[in-house]
């Protein structure tokens, strides 16, 4: 029996592996192989790049396209008026890339592709790639803070009214609270991606086994896996957009500190 | 105690932290829920701030989840 549940590996989906022979391709030491990562994140931004071009044909009565495409565009743009205000206009292109990269990476992950044998993979369930979106937000942060602010950007880390036998106190815990910002925020879209694939390959597991173990158990236990498997995919699709809607949302707000300080 | 049985036991363990998330998270949303029936009118200025909580309150559940990939495929 364990051999058998044994073969349904529900880490395997997460394998990063180099396509079209490329496994040897080196730079400088380091090895740049093409991979089903890089491959799935060159058809998220392909995807992103489609959406955009067929609805910006700016007509006066916008069409359906149109529509869909300024209803995202609106929205970011209230997102970002909302935490920051005026001055987060500037903001405005880097954080719909972001959210739509995310968006549409964790949406096509979730793509039932391997029934015509394409096995697409969640790039955003990767450290890797996440750790280097979130290293983007904080490092706009850092570089807009110190360029509007310059040192008078540290007065972040001391509140408004904080008495002074307390600044050594304070000063501290919010430096830690503001340099765990970038893995927080890499880490919990990761977490999140990863855990719900994982989830969805386990309950595929059991509805693969149950099925295998004879009709009995097929129809009860691998049936009631298969029903909690859409409830799960389901949930998985909300998570996916509130997962990129999250990210969105915490870089507007540590980019509100970075503009208006406190 | 087997070292490959203690790694399990605190897989398994960390499973707590991701039911207490689970509180965490529940516990915003109510809280929102029974706010914005109380004034509606200012409940939709408030969804930014509700998404904040519930990152806050969801990321510890995670860590929960990280620690137990970790014991059972790292360590």
């Amino acid at each position: 029996m364990a051999a058998e549940s044994g073969k349904i590996d529900p880490m395997h989906q997460f394998l990063v592996e180099p396509l079209f022979g490329t496994d040897h391709l080196a730079l400088g030491g380091y090895n740049i192989a093409f991979t089903n990562s890089a491959l799935w994140m060159v058809i998220s931004a392909l995807a992103l790049w489609a959406f955009m071009l067929m609805g910006m044909k700016r007509a006066v009565v916008p069409g359906r396209w149109q529509m869909a495409v300024e209803t995202m565009t609106g929205f970011v743009d209230s997102l970002l008026m909302a935490n920051v205000g005026e001055k987060g206009k500037k903001f405005v292109p880097y954080v719909f890339s972001l959210f739509m990269f995310i968006l549409l990476g964790n949406l096509l992950g979730l793509m039932p592709l391997g029934i015509v044998g394409v096995h697409p993979f969640t790039f955003t369930s990767h450290f890797t790639v996440t750790g280097v979106l979130a290293i983007l937000s904080f490092a706009i942060v850092l570089i807009v803070g110190f360029w509007k602010h310059g040192f008078h950007f540290f007065s972040l880390f001391i509140p408004h009214g904080t008495p002074a036998v307390m600044i050594p106190v304070i000063f501290p815990i919010e430096l830690v609270s503001f340099m765990v910002r970038p893995f927080s925020l890499g880490l919990r879209l990761f977490v999140a991606m990863t855990a719900g694939h994982v989830l969805l390959k386990v309950l595929a597991g059991f509805v693969i086994n149950a099925s295998n173990a004879g009709p009995a158990y097929g129809v009860t236990v691998g049936f009631a896996s298969f029903v909690l498997m859409i409830g799960i995919s389901a949930l998985e699709m909300l998570v996916a957009a509130v997962q990129a809607y999250v990210f969105a949302l915490l870089t507007s707000v540590y980019i509100n500190d970075a503009v208006n300080l406190h | 105690m087997d070292a490959e049985a203690a790694k399990l036991i605190g897989a398994g363990l960390a499973a707590i932290g991701a039911g207490m998330a689970a509180l965490g998270v529940g516990n915003v949303f109510a809280s929102f829920l029974e706010g914005a029936l109380r004034n509606p009118g200012a409940a939709d200025g408030q969804q930014g701030r509700l998404f904040i909580g519930f990152a806050a309150a969801e990321l510890l559940g995670l860590l929960a989840f990280v620690i137990a990939m970790i014991l059972v495929f790292v360590a």
